[in-house]
């Protein structure tokens, strides 16, 4: 079992916010990132792979089909977008880097040809950032 | 729904590794450079790592400035600027990056807002260490 891992980067917009709270509330929680004009980051995702080495190709999977599936089911989606306001699943699930982390996985599983989804970490900074193994 | 997160804190720190147990010679041939008597420094990076179900209010293994505020009293605050020879938990051992992975450890094992996995230190770009308790780090983490 050989795992791969390919990166891709989106630029974003979000805000926090909890609409069952009072400003108040969400302001005391999440403080800063409550700002309701929002602010941006540039993320870096990483999607790992797990799979066997095609015996005749040498590839656990095609890199330049890892990364045509990365921009049409992500990047195309998220980059340059407000995550609150443009992205469906930010309608109901707060765009944390965890939540993040979470609808790409969904948004990958089972699109891979020959390989397992082994993991989705996406960074919202050099210095944070959040893994997802599929696990409920 | 069970997610990991990850956070980054940075300091910038001196020690020297040498044991009482050794004589001199012993400690200069172990350490090398790593003996030199006035010490030598770093700027090392820790990596926590925890894990949690998600609080459906949040979306969020914990809350950011919880952890941040817990780093820089338990963390920052003791080993920023410090020589770490003459800290309490490196009395009586060297201070190893490896001993300073599990003291680390330690430490985030009383943040009480989710499970720590795991302790990573880059003590330079070259050198980095990992301690996940009686744990195997997961696959694919490091």
């Amino acid at each position: 079992m050989i795992f791969l891992t390919r990166k891709a980067e989106f630029s974003s917009a979000h805000y926090y916010w909890n609409d069952a709270w009072s400003p108040e509330e969400n302001q005391r929680v999440f403080g800063k990132c409550a700002n309701r004009n929002g602010h941006g980051h540039n993320y870096t995702l990483e999607v790992t792979v797990a799979g066997a080495v095609d015996p005749v190709s040498g590839f656990v999977v095609d890199l330049k089909q890892l990364k045509d599936i990365l921009e049409h089911e992500v990047v195309s989606i998220y980059d340059h977008r407000h995550l609150n306001l443009e992205v469906p699943e930010f309608k109901t699930a707060i765009p944390t880097t965890e939540n993040i982390a979470i609808a790409i996985w969904q948004r990958l599983n089972n699109k891979i040809p020959n390989a397992k989804l082994h993991r989705v970490r996406v960074y919202e900074m050099p210095d944070l950032f959040a893994d997802y193994y599929g696990e409920p | 729904m069970k997610a990991h997160l990850s956070r980054r804190y940075h300091f910038s720190a001196s020690h020297r590794l040498h044991t009482e147990t050794f004589d001199e010679a012993k400690n200069q041939a172990v350490f090398g450079k790593c003996n030199n008597p006035h010490g030598h420094g770093h700027n090392y990076t820790v990596q926590v790592t925890l894990s949690g179900q998600l609080d459906p209010a949040t979306g969020m293994v914990c809350n950011l400035a919880d952890l941040d505020s817990f780093a820089q009293k338990n963390l920052l605050a003791r080993f920023d600027r410090a020589n770490l020879n003459t800290l309490d938990c490196f009395a009586e051992q060297v201070s190893t990056t490896e001993n300073l992975s599990i003291e680390i450890y330690r430490i985030f094992q009383k943040f009480p807002s989710a499970h720590l996995e795991q302790i990573h230190i880059e003590e330079t770009s070259n050198n980095s260490f990992d301690f996940a308790g009686d744990r195997t780090p997961p696959s694919g983490t490091l």
